[in-house]
């Protein structure tokens, strides 16, 4: 009887789980779908779900108007450069905090927390009128650097979850052994706390791709990421759903595929420590 | 393998790929910031003629319209040189122009042909006379109706409506049962979508956004009949959510049937009768906006141009360009290529005297349209200002995006007209307080 209760209750749970998850991915979905219709198809009253004549040629129409292949290759080198940069910089700041607090360390870390807090707009100027000065607009380099600094808060408080999660003790053995602090941290602490890492790493990775403010703002024809390209198919004046469906399914596509691929790193280190 | 072995595998050779096209690829010559619409994409589509005859590489940056004008507007005033060449409007044209922030266009050759533009458009893209952005199309707005329905109705449009005309026909064409709703207009909130369909109205019904000290009107009777004569016809035989309805939302409506009439942007008539994206493409009917037998026309005037920022390196590259872009010999290219409908409108004289494009069903209809708005004189009572759907004030596009959100939400029901009205009036006279105008 138990068992019975326990089977029926697993497959409501499944069953709503299954539902918030086809809801939550539900506007993809629909971006995907209305990728391969007509613009009039795009359009139609009512939605057209499965049953339309499918076609590739907004694929192809992207494709020939775009350099997808360079707004892809900056998606990667800022995305991916920022991350890195982000975690060599967070990793050790983390560990400190972690295990060597001082009396100001949560202060820090909410002072940290509270610059995520201003509205980006409010300092585009500042940074803007810095690129200039410094010659970096439209360059990658610059977007990196801007993009680490942004989410190196979120890196950082992540970290120092998790380093909050892996026992001083060992750390102090590893000393007693003979470990400098660059050992330690490289060989011990480190491996430790691969998994979060790996979801620090991977998060800040989708938050670095999908950002569109300052990709958008310090961007021309150079180093502009795919949240440009993107916005380049959006018209207040003409309906090409079908066209910016397309595009976005391309800028979401590496992205998603990334995601399914690393879904254990990102679960497991989202839930690193949760149970103990 | 599995199939998660096979996707990383092409996930990266895909970005190693991609890496390498992109190696492959050139330095450009100039960059050019645009708005995503049709003319504009056809025109990148024939970057390379100009290329292979000048030598002249261009790199185009293309974005929606509200990030352009924010990334433009960022970009020059803080000199940031991103770009040699912006598609800007009559709105930012000669605000910028009397900055000293463009390039004066008022060395073109004698083969361009600068005395072919329409007056009204040099008009509107010159500052004290001289020509700061080339129009690369120009538009005003008209009616556009469902001749079978008009017909069913037992209504025949005149060529020149009135608002009375059009609210009666409206009602006539409205059934609901069918989902078809006699008129569809903007309702949203921006200066430019909205905004701009409200102000243009109010300009027919004698209504202004200032005197000519800069006092606000709203509290006029002519901005309240104007206001409440749109809400009053749009629930009456209006879409439902027309509060939030733009360009694109309406476009949609009228091409799938839905719409008896559509009071827009001209260009929107090669949109409504393409049969490939129309479901009503052979039974559009043309009519000038609709007036109050005031003078003037609820049309608006409007032309997307090319400006070269000054400071720009590449300037006579630049210039090159857009003499190439905005001449009689590209209309040709791409009568040629594509057909006379296809051509960009409402910028050049001899367009509408080729007996080709007379042949256009809308041609003479959008230069009517255009001929009848007056930049200089928007108004039946004077201003203090020069446009016709917006005051080219650089405090204009905060103002009236605030305005018309007092608007949406009048339309929605949220609050009534007065209160809109009222709460319109202290926005402009607190803003232009403290702009410095009172």
């Amino acid at each position: 009887m138990a068992r019975s209760v326990t089977t029926q209750r697993k497959t409501i749970n499944t069953t709503i789980a299954w539902i918030i998850g086809l809801l939550i991915f539900f506007p993809i979905l629909w971006t995907i779908l209305t990728s391969f219709k007509t613009e009039a198809q795009a359009i139609n009253d009512p939605p057209l779900f499965l049953f339309f004549d499918w076609t590739t040629e907004n694929y192809a129409t992207v494709m020939e108007r775009s350099n997808y292949a360079r707004f892809l290759w900056n998606s990667i080198v800022i995305a991916g450069g920022s991350t890195l940069l982000g975690i060599i910089i967070a990793v050790p700041a983390a560990w400190s905090m972690a295990f060597v607090p001082s009396k100001r360390t949560k202060d820090i870390l909410l002072w940290m927390l509270s610059t995520k807090m201003l509205p980006a707009v409010g300092v585009l100027y500042p940074i803007y009128l810095l690129c200039i000065r410094l010659g970096v607009l439209d360059n990658r380099v610059a977007l990196v650097i801007i993009l680490m600094l942004i989410n190196l808060p979120i890196i950082v408080w992540m970290l120092y979850t998790y380093f909050r999660e892996i026992p001083g003790e060992i750390l102090e053995a590893a000393r007693m052994d003979g470990a400098t602090l660059k050992e330690e941290i490289l060989y011990v602490l480190t491996p430790m706390a691969i998994p979060g890492i790996a979801s620090t790493l991977l998060l800040n990775f989708i938050l670095a791709w999908n950002e569109a403010f300052w990709t958008l703002n310090l961007t021309a024809a150079q180093a502009a990421p795919l949240t440009a390209f993107i916005a380049s198919y959006s018209s207040p004046e003409g309906l090409f759903y079908a066209k910016l469906s397309a595009a976005s399914t391309m800028a979401i596509a590496p992205i998603l595929i990334l995601g399914w691929f690393s879904q254990k790193q990102l679960v497991r280190g989202l839930t690193f420590g949760a149970v103990k | 393998m599995s199939l998660k072995s096979t996707l990383g595998a092409a996930t990266a050779l895909g970005l190693i790929a991609a890496s390498s096209a992109y190696a492959d690829s050139h330095s450009p010559s100039i960059t050019i910031a645009t708005v995503n619409n049709g003319d504009m994409i056809r025109m990148q589509g024939y970057t390379d003629t100009f290329t292979e005859a000048t030598g002249i590489a261009v790199e185009w940056v293309t974005l929606e319209e509200n990030v352009l004008r924010q990334r433009v507007t960022t970009d020059i005033t803080t000199k940031g040189g991103q770009f040699d060449i912006m598609t800007i409007g009559m709105y930012e044209t000669p605000i910028w122009g009397a900055q000293g922030w463009l390039v004066p266009l008022d060395d073109l050759s004698a083969e361009y042909d600068a005395g072919d533009i329409l007056p009204a458009m040099a008009g509107g893209l010159s500052h004290d006379g001289t020509l700061y952005a080339a129009p690369f199309y120009g538009e005003s707005s008209m009616i556009m109706y469902r001749t079978d329905l008009m017909e069913k109705a037992g209504l025949e449009m005149p060529e020149a409506p009135t608002w009375d005309f059009i609210a009666e026909a409206a009602a006539a064409m409205t059934d609901r049962d069918n989902e078809i709703n006699g008129i569809c207009l903007r309702g949203k909130a921006g200066w430019g979508e909205g905004g701009a369909l409200i102000t243009a109205m109010a300009n027919s019904f004698g209504a202004r956004w200032f005197d000519e000290d800069w006092n606000a009107q709203f509290d006029t009777e002519a901005w309240a009949n104007t206001v409440n004569f749109y809400k009053n016809m749009m629930d009456a035989s209006g879409p439902a959510g027309y509060a939030t309805n733009g360009f694109n939302e309406n476009l949609s409506l009228f091409q799938q049937g839905k719409c008896g009439m559509w009071i827009d942007a001209t260009v929107a008539a090669s949109f409504v009768t393409n049969a490939n994206d129309s479901t009503v493409a052979d039974s559009v009917g043309f009519a000038l906006a609709p007036d109050n037998g005031l003078g003037k026309r609820a049309n608006w005037l409007w032309a997307w141009a090319l400006a070269i920022p000054a400071g720009t390196q590449q300037e006579a590259e630049a210039k090159q360009f857009i003499e190439w872009a905005t001449s009689k010999s590209y209309i040709e290219l791409v009568a040629e290529k594509e057909g006379w409908a296809n051509v960009p409108p409402g910028a050049r004289k001899s367009l509408y005297e080729n007996p080709e494009y007379q042949k256009v069903p809308f041609a003479q209809m959008t230069l009517d349209s255009i001929l009848s708005a007056d930049p200089e004189n928007p108004t039946v009572d004077p201003v203090p200002y020069v446009g016709v759907q917006f005051a080219a004030i650089p405090e204009f596009a905060g103002i009236a995006t605030e305005v018309s959100q007092e608007f949406s939400a009048a339309y929605a029901g949220q609050q009534s007209v007065e209160d809109a009205l009222a709460k319109a009036q202290d926005i402009t006279n607190e803003a232009m307080e403290a702009a410095g105008y009172r």
